[in-house]
């Protein structure tokens, strides 16, 4: 105890935190105000926001998941590589041969549990009325969240390179090939054409673009690579600022009026 | 022993009909009546001495079922687990919520403050929020450590693009799509109708004018718009998924939960084209070579129901349309139509084997 507060009165804990133990008011209101983490939170919250029967947590635990799957999603591309010939064989190798190597199943573990927190929260959002005014726009922020999430699901189930990634992709990705006027089986795709010579065809169709080819091959593996691990975690990551900057931009939780 | 063979015919005979349930059109349908049931009945669904009973009833029917092989095989499924979780989470929350609604509901009727009342009772984040999240942090973080010690993830052969297995399945939660594309072609199953659910969702809030509900657990207040949600979600989501993961085998087949999955039961399908039944069967005349005249009968069905529909829809929607104004209430009610066709497809096919509504094939354009 005595250590402790030796520890907290010494000049490199005051130069970290910059306020006096949270035991009083305005140094609780400070704990939050001068941390830039925490400095998300307002310093005071509605009583009946807080209640887990009211937000079941699910937005923070699709926050914390997402932190989860970061973490162990750089831990696993230490050992992956994105090629036809490694990429099976890094992850089968990955079990027996990594210390600790739980990080591939607290990475597809934690993905699924996600999808299921985010379509809670979705859930949570729309039967308390949240997303009225004036919160409409961050409910359409968050249904782009949860695409970006699908979608980051959808990239990462290839990278295993086996036959159930493999063939829910092609399964998955098919469909793009029946995308009206730019796939080249959808409707009025016929039309896009030059002097009788069509310009979507399949290998220029919408489903080429997402494969990098005809089929999912090793262009693709790559493709959704790069997608999985840069790209899209890159967007939701700038769009989850938007969606916490507006929770409390637009009022905070949602309570009644 | 006589009395152990009995149990067990009589086991069979219990299966036999939960697999007769299962089959899809039942099953669609016993959801949608179970979800309007509980919509009409919420107050009292939600007491917690009826919402046990049915949790515990759920729960011992579950584990009876685990001792069938061919239903421990496809629960037991790692990558279906989630979706067993999934099931379990969604009929809690749900519980949750309309348990809260039914309070809220009632106190309204009384005129007294509800649950989430005291917009001036604030109190301070630290410590009092900060320390909820990391408790539920510190849970939900040993809970997928012991998730992820006990199941591993699975890993199947090396990818072959020269053997597909059968059935080939898309990631669960696209399996909603996935069953789409069986009663519709893709560039609808798998482009468009996504996109009108991504659209959709974003203009919930500009479409839902009702000023009431906003920010507490009710469901008198706004009926109609958390039962289309609900409908969304319950019904085209979970039970979809529960279609894709555990109903669907081989070859694309429905199978029952206690049914083997047979690889050598062939799909049996046979489509029917409203041309042919307008055309040959009704006016007994060759089918006409134009094809708009071909598809007449399709197209005036399905203009009918998206022009007329709306229009017959006010009967119900009259405040509403007060409400909404013209524009909004169109997108409304194409959405919701939009939504409706898919489930009053899906019984067409399983019903009358209809092919499609509308088949212009010389276009790829077949609704």
């Amino acid at each position: 105890m005595r250590l402790m507060n030796w520890v907290r009165e010494g000049q490199i804990w005051g130069s970290v935190f910059r306020h006096g133990v949270p035991r009083d008011r305005r140094t609780r209101a400070m704990a939050i105000l001068s941390n830039v983490f925490l400095h998300l939170h307002p310093v005071a919250i509605r009583k009946s926001g807080i209640r887990l029967s009211f937000t079941w947590c699910m937005g923070g635990l699709t926050f914390f998941l997402f932190l989860v799957e970061v973490v162990t999603g750089v831990l696993l591309m230490f050992y992956y590589r994105p090629t036809v010939e490694y990429a099976y064989f890094d992850i089968e190798g990955f079990r027996a041969h990594v210390t600790l190597g739980l990080q591939r199943e607290l990475h597809r573990w934690g993905a699924h549990a996600m999808i299921i927190t985010i379509w809670l929260h979705m859930l949570r959002v729309f039967l308390t009325g949240s997303y009225k005014p004036p919160r409409e726009f961050n409910w359409s922020v968050g249904v782009i969240l949860l695409v970006l999430t699908l979608l980051l699901s959808f990239t990462g189930y290839l990278l295993p390179w086996d036959q159930l990634a493999m063939w829910a992709i092609t399964v998955g990705s098919n469909m793009a090939r029946a995308t009206p006027f730019v796939g080249y089986e959808g409707p009025g795709a016929a039309f896009i054409q030059i002097g009788g010579v069509p310009l979507v065809h399949a290998g220029s169709d919408a489903r080429f673009g997402l494969l990098a080819g005809t089929f999912v091959g090793p262009a693709t593996l790559l493709r959704f690579y790069v997608l999985h691990c840069v790209f899209l975690p890159v967007v939701v990551t700038v769009l989850l600022a938007v969606h916490f900057w507006r929770v409390r931009k637009d009022g905070g939780i949602s309570g009644p009026l | 022993m006589d009395a152990l063979l009995a149990a067990d015919s009589a086991m069979d005979s219990v299966k036999h009909f939960v697999n007769v349930l299962c089959e899809p059109h039942w099953f669609l349908i016993i959801s949608v009546v179970a979800l309007i049931v509980f919509l009409l009945g919420y107050r009292w669904f939600t007491k917690p001495v009826v919402a046990g009973a049915i949790a515990a009833l759920g729960t011992l029917a579950f584990i009876v079922s685990c001792q069938d092989p061919n239903f421990v095989k496809i629960v037991q499924k790692a990558d279906n687990v989630p979706i067993v979780i999934m099931i379990v989470v969604v009929s809690y929350v749900l519980w949750l919520a309309f348990r809260q609604a039914a309070i809220n509901d009632k106190r309204l009727e009384e005129g007294k403050p509800l649950l989430e009342a005291g917009a001036d009772d604030k109190v301070l984040v630290w410590p009092d929020l900060v320390y909820i999240e990391l408790i539920a942090l510190v849970i939900c973080t040993a809970a997928l450590i012991v998730w992820a010690i006990m199941l591993p993830a699975p890993l199947e052969q090396p990818a072959d693009p020269n053997v597909a297995p059968n059935p080939a399945k898309a990631p669960w939660y696209f399996l909603g799509l996935q069953e789409m594309l069986v009663y519709f072609d893709p560039w609808l199953a798998g482009v468009v109708f996504p996109g009108l659910i991504i659209v959709g969702l974003i203009a919930i809030p500009y479409i839902d004018k009702n000023p009431r509900g906003n920010g507490y657990y009710t469901f008198k207040e706004r009926p109609f718009a958390i039962s289309t949600f609900l409908f969304g979600f319950v019904i085209l989501w979970v039970v979809l998924i529960v279609f894709g993961t555990f109903l669907r085998g081989p070859n694309w087949n429905f199978f029952g939960p206690f049914e083997f999955w047979d690889h050598n039961r062939p799909a049996a399908l046979l489509n029917r084209e409203p041309r042919d039944m307008f055309w040959i069967e009704f006016l007994q005349r060759p089918i006409p070579g134009n094809y708009i005249l071909r598809e007449l009968p399709g197209i005036l069905l399905l203009g009918g129901y998206f022009l007329g529909g709306p229009i017959i829809l006010l009967v119900f929607f009259r405040r509403m349309y007060r409400q909404m104004g013209f524009l909004r209430y169109s997108v409304m009610s194409f959405l919701l139509l939009t939504m409706l066709l898919m489930p009053i497809k899906m019984v067409l096919r399983w019903t009358l084997n209809l092919h499609y509504i509308v088949g212009i094939t010389e276009w790829f354009l077949n609704v």
